[in-house]
């Protein structure tokens, strides 16, 4: 006999029983046998229950028998309430659910560390200064030739990792006919060995692989890439893909789950970093740099050290920086480097959702809470019914803590469905909320492993939550007074009392997620709404590429053969489109002085460009087929105002300084209406267009190997003519591919993408909020017209008027309404400013923010108490006196 | 746990003792021999024998099993494990030491 046989015993008390029954029973008829009588041998055996008892606590696990009898009782009576326990365990559910949901997103994002060796000793390198601009910022972008120097300053403290920017690249693996987008990464060599990463198949890099520019062509595939895109075929060592002019063969794969080191985005392929072109720039900053610090290191001496080193590199660069400010170059020296820990790595998404992660992880919280109150209104009440039972349970002699135990149980019965059903929920939920962070034809890819990790979050929440709203009713019921409680005369308004509390919090707690809710909605709207000054309607945007670079002569026969594809309107040519991410930037000097340190934008645009993203023209021409860059140029109103004093420029030069120390001019041939460049949320940027047609300093025309095809069409639904278009642009030139096709509609939509996350899921849980808390005043309602139905009986029969039974039933709870918004209002205000930076032009303290809620939530009260004043009006005195 | 009974806190060495001389006794069967082995002047107090075995049984110093007695009647059976007949050896030894000790203050009064 065992521990583990007294476990088996309580759960098969019955049997256990009956076996000791038998051998009690065995001995006494040993005993008639003996011949000795039977009614003395009984006497002498003693009382079989007592012994039966003592032996039964031998064998088993008492406080595991009572809880097992306390948990088969809970569910029994859990069963005997079946609708309202229904409602408790689906509203607790979907709270937990949420929450769950919400901890593995933030876990996903933000808080697991990377699947590599010692993921707690790296860090991130970033420099913090003055931008550009003048506003304070933080880069993490390095140039490669600064690494060198930077890893070569600190080689013997720490190993410094260069790792690109994960992007989606064009790559083909058979015939040109085929090309795929994958996500690329550029890493160091060594990168797999500092982080401990070893080859699932073949080999990763060393540091043999990353030594020459452009020198080394071959590719390490992620454990997941080569299982969805190769369906883990051994053979795919030694094939070869294409991506751009290069040839790549394929070395090895990484070993899973590693797929890069930045979260919301799953690397498909590795490459060195010495085969990206910009290795040896010392002007692009390319790549962010990770430092694999060793353990106990002192870090602020590292940092000087390559604060130092970086600085040194910087001053020598900035000797060839020509039409900056002074104060410019200073600012731009002047940067900080910063080692910052990067234990779960770097992203992009990561310090873009950050904030909105945790405000939404609040307001499931929240959401909870209300959720918590409820259930425990329901216990509390639920418990008043009991309380009879309670009593009579004390009087015989249950101690105290044996009934919180069978109150707690059934409150973690509760718990425990509603975290089962929630954890449903969550499962379902978590990819959907990732599939949403993105635009739909990039989502945000991300590890949400359902582990240890999140089925200890949802536990631990289950038995808070049980703490939480079942605590307070047991000790409550525990606390019967047998003796008042038997006579029927407890005092009813303690716990009423309780209730209008949590009635009180739980519409606080509703207004703070209404309004955080609204809050987030109006930014959506206004943002969504925010005029472009182009127009997005019907236009596709495709981005064709070209195996070699092509003459400007084949991209116009290109677009000139789309124009001829029925359903097509306009065709243009673009170095990029709008609002599309890329931007291009340049300090500008009109007649030959110091720049004023205001950055202005460029875009490289065809003829017809204007016309096709329908910008009007408020002076002078579009470009002509004629047209160079440089040589001439188009500029919006911004640029007119920052540099002409808002007069009409046509006819005015400027001028560019390159890094190679050239001065280039510019003719304003046009002046245009002011679009949006970048993103919706920032001021309007001075902009200007420049001819696609650019030609070398010798004035020859430069060719070009990628650029987007901006098409309007006639179809309200641009989509149906994507397929057509994708097949046509090989069938005009032959060396020319669409590599993606959007509609300009999703560019825009893609800056909204985060607005609309928060603002949806806002809404969705202030609507699940406002029901809780609606169901929770009924269910308060209901219970106290139920308790005093004597007394407002008597009154009526007293001749009490509706209006004024009406008021008594609903004055408290409604004050407690009352209470509660002026309470939400107040936090609400103190706390939004804390998330003002994610809003766009919206205000906390508008009228117009605080009234719908307000309003909502005082419409949910209304309709919840309807039901239970028409009964407590309805209650019929002569039956109701009688019936006590 | 156990009541007090006229053994005083003996009872499991008595029952460790029957058992490690004749294997396989049910319960009335251990009672009767304590009776007759000690000259009718030790009496088990018939009910609390049960608790007792099962404690036991649970300290995994005896073993039982159920058999069907001729008369079709199951009976439990009990018998010494190797754990039990350590157990008899300590509580002997700590009856000695007890009994001597309580001897030696007789003597000396």
């Amino acid at each position: 006999m065992s521990l583990w046989s007294r476990i088996a015993n309580v759960f098969r008390g019955d049997r256990l029983n009956r076996e000791i029954d038998e051998e009690l029973e065995s001995h006494v008829e040993a005993a008639i046998e003996q011949g000795r009588d039977p009614a003395e041998a009984r006497r002498a055996f003693g009382s079989m229950l007592r012994h039966r008892e003592e032996s039964r606590d031998m064998r088993l696990i008492p406080w595991l028998e009572s809880l097992r009898a306390d948990a088969t009782f809970g569910l029994r009576q859990l069963r005997k309430n079946k609708v309202t326990s229904a409602a408790a365990i689906l509203s607790l559910a979907v709270a937990i659910g949420a929450c769950t949901s919400a901890f593995r997103l933030i876990d996903a994002l933000l808080l697991r560390p990377l699947p590599v060796a010692n993921p707690e000793r790296i860090y991130d390198l970033s420099r913090q200064g003055i931008g550009p601009e003048g506003a304070p910022q933080t880069f993490d972008g390095w140039a490669y030739p600064n690494f060198q120097l930077m890893r070569a300053a600190v080689k013997n403290q720490l190993e410094l990792i260069a790792v690109s920017y994960a992007e989606p690249v064009d790559l083909t693996y058979k015939s040109d006919e085929e090309i795929e987008k994958a996500y690329l990464q550029y890493v160091s060599g060594w990168m797999f060995s500092t982080l401990g990463i070893k080859p699932a198949l073949g080999r990763v890099f060393t540091e043999n692989d990353d030594l020459k520019p452009g020198g080394h062509p071959y590719a390490v595939l992620s454990h997941d890439y080569w299982t969805h895109r190769f369906g883990q075929d051994p053979s795919v060592i030694g094939r070869t893909f294409r991506m751009g002019n290069d040839l790549y063969e394929i070395a090895g794969v990484a070993e899973a789950p590693f797929t890069g080191t930045e979260p919301g985005t799953m690397v498909d392929i590795f490459v060195p970093t010495m085969m990206n072109p910009a290795v040896i720039r010392k002007d692009s900053t390319w790549h962010r740099t990770l430092a694999m610090v060793n353990a106990g290191a002192a870090l602020e001496p590292i940092r000087q050290k390559l604060d130092a080193t970086s600085r040194a590199f910087e001053e020598e660069r900035a000797k060839g920086f020509l039409g900056m400010r002074k104060e410019d170059i200073d600012h731009y020296l002047n940067q900080r480097v910063l080692l910052e820990p990067a234990a779960s790595g770097v992203s992009d998404l990561q310090s873009e959702t950050r904030r909105p992660l945790v405000i939404l992880g609040v307001l499931v919280a929240l959401v909870l809470l209300i959720a918590c109150a409820n259930v425990a209104n329901l216990m509390t009440a639920q418990a008043s019914a009991r309380a009879r039972e309670m009593a009579v349970r004390v009087s015989i002699g249950g101690g105290r803590w044996r009934l919180v135990q069978m109150v707690l149980v059934q409150s973690a019965w509760l718990a425990l469905l509603a975290a089962a059903v929630g954890g449903l929920f969550a499962w379902w939920s978590g990819p959907f909320v990732v599939s949403m962070i993105n635009p739909p034809d990039n989502p945000a890819r991300l590890l949400l492993p359902a582990d240890w990790r999140v089925l200890g979050f949802g536990l631990v929440l289950a038995l808070g939550v049980t703490l939480l709203f079942g605590l307070v009713p047991a000790l409550r019921a525990s606390s019967v007074n047998p003796v008042s409680a038997l006579k029927g005369g407890e005092d009813p308004h303690s716990k009423r009392r309780l209730m209008h509390a949590l009635i009180a919090v739980q519409v606080a707690f509703c207004f703070l997620v209404l309004f955080v809710a609204g809050l987030f909605v109006t930014t959506f709207k206004r943002l969504s709404h925010q005029p472009t000054g182009f127009s997005a309607d019907r236009l596709l945007v495709l981005d064709a590429v070209t195996k070699q670079p092509q003459p400007l002569e084949f991209w116009v026969q290109v677009a000139e053969h789309l124009r001829s594809v029925p359903g097509v309107e306009t065709v243009a040519q673009a170095d990029a489109p709008l609002l599309g991410g890329n931007s291009w930037n340049n300090f500008v000097s009109i007649n030959g002085g110091p720049s004023n340190g205001i950055l202005s934008y460029m875009r490289g645009v065809s003829p017809g460009w204007l016309e096709t993203m329908k910008i009007a023209l408020i002076d002078g021409r579009d470009f002509r087929p004629s047209d160079t860059h440089p040589g001439s140029a188009i500029v919006n109103e911004t640029f007119a105002k920052v540099y002409f004093d808002g007069v009409d420029p046509v006819g005015k030069t400027f001028d560019l300084a390159t890094d190679e120390g050239l001065r280039l001019r510019y003719q304003i041939v046009g002046y245009v209406g002011d679009v949006r460049y970048r993103n919706l949320r920032e001021p309007i940027l001075p902009q200007f267009y420049v001819p696609f047609r650019s030609v070398d300093a010798s004035g020859a025309p430069r060719k070009k190997g990628a650029a987007t095809l901006l098409v309007r069409t006639s179809s309200s639904n641009p989509r149906t003519l994507a397929s057509i278009l994708r097949q046509e642009v090989p069938r005009a030139r032959s060396e020319f591919r669409v590599s993606r096709i959007r509609t300009q509609l999703e560019i825009n939509q893609s800056h909204t993408v985060r607005e609309r996350l928060l603002a949806t899921l806002a809404l969705f849980f202030a609507i699940v909020a406002l029901l809780l808390a609606g169901v929770g005043l009924y269910g308060v309602l209901h219970y106290s017209v139920l308790q005093r139905q004597r007394e407002i009986g008597i009154r009526i029969a007293v001749g009490a008027q509706a209006g004024g039974i009406a008021r008594l039933v609903t004055m408290e709870v409604f004050s407690m309404v009352l209470l509660g918004a002026a309470t939400g209002v107040g936090v609400g205000m103190v706390s939004v400013r804390f998330i003002e930076s994610l809003f766009y032009q919206v205000k906390a303290t508008d009228l117009q923010m605080l009234a719908p809620p307000s309003l909502a939530i005082l419409a949910g009260a209304f309709l919840a108490a309807v039901p239970a004043v028409i009964r407590a009006v309805r209650i019929d005195p002569i039956t109701m006196l009688r019936a006590e | 746990m156990p009541k007090s009974d006229s053994l005083q806190g003996s009872l499991d060495l008595l029952v460790l003792t029957i058992l490690s001389r004749r294997p396989r006794l049910h319960g009335y069967a251990i009672m009767s021999a304590i009776q007759s082995m000690s000259g009718e002047v030790l009496r088990v107090e018939e009910g609390s024998l049960y608790p007792a075995l099962h404690r036991m049984e649970e300290a995994g110093w005896i073993h039982a099993n159920w058999i069907t007695k001729d008369s079709g009647r199951r009976a439990r059976m009990y018998e010494l494990t190797a754990a039990g007949k350590k157990q008899l050896g300590a509580e002997e030894s700590r009856w000695q030491t007890v009994t001597s000790a309580i001897n030696r203050v007789l003597r000396t009064a």
